[in-house]
């Protein structure tokens, strides 16, 4: 089937870029006329992932994949790795320094507000290799 | 009411994208942490802020927001404004503090939303 394959480096230096793939994704979503309400939730879910690779895993790389039905975004960097998914599952648990924190991030919000605005989730995780996230909103 | 409305019920500057002060807004939410404003926002068109880095334009963008107000006399970063001209976003600055400015705006009318 045919589909838009968009694949972005996420630069894990540099915090002002963060959320440009995702504005990029956004716009070419709003081109294809899908629903408003649809686009914000994968929005804001690939934005948190973004904000995720820069703070805590010096960056990596952003995919979308949009199909007629639905879209899937994966998030894969080479970071330090989670060690207890669970844990980092819970709202409000953050290992994110003050820094993060006074830039309005860091709340411990953005992997249960990734799993809340998505049809499907899947995290893995192996400490000292790297993180893959793969999320679809069904439009 | 208007975004112009709420500049003057504020004692607001414009800072950018003024031509666009005559759009409706309905309601508001005040927030310095983003990641608040990105799990619990739903329909706010305005975000009452003292943060002032470029994240703060994305994070609106993403919720589709039109007006950013900065409290306490803030002035967002060069990058911050540059962002939101090419998108069209409202800009302002109030010398009133946060909470000053929520309850201005909430008895004037503007909701919280849902």
């Amino acid at each position: 089937m045919q589909h838009i394959h968009l694949e972005y480096d996420v630069d894990g230096n540099n915090f002002v870029s963060a959320g440009q793939a995702t504005e990029n994704v956004k716009f070419c979503l709003k081109g294809l006329g899908i629903n408003p309400q649809m686009i914000r939730r994968i929005a804001i879910a690939m934005y948190e992932g973004e904000i995720n690779m820069v703070i805590h895993a010096n960056g990596g790389k952003a995919i979308a994949d949009i199909y007629m039905d639905k879209i899937v975004v994966q998030l894969v960097d080479t970071g330090e790795g989670i060690a207890d998914i669970n844990q980092a599952m819970q709202p409000g648990f953050s290992t994110a320094t003050e820094d993060v924190r006074s830039l309005g991030f860091g709340a411990g919000m953005g992997l249960p507000n990734m799993r809340k605005y998505t049809d499907e989730f899947e995290i893995e995780s192996t400490v000292g290799v790297g993180t893959h996230i793969t999320m679809t909103v069904k439009f | 009411m208007t975004i112009n409305q709420i500049a003057q019920i504020l004692e607001a500057e414009f800072i950018c994208c003024e031509e666009n002060k005559h759009n409706e807004v309905h309601s508001a939410c005040g927030s310095d942490m983003m990641s608040d404003v990105l799990a619990y926002v739903k329909d706010q068109s305005v975000l009452i802020t003292g943060l002032c880095n470029p994240q703060v334009v994305r994070t609106a963008e993403m919720m589709d927001m039109v007006c950013i107000v900065f409290v306490r006399g803030k002035r967002p970063s060069e990058e911050a404004i540059a962002l939101a001209k090419q998108k069209g976003l409202v800009m302002m600055t109030t010398q009133h503090r946060m909470f000053s400015a929520c309850g201005l705006l909430f008895s004037a009318g503007l909701a919280s939303g849902n």
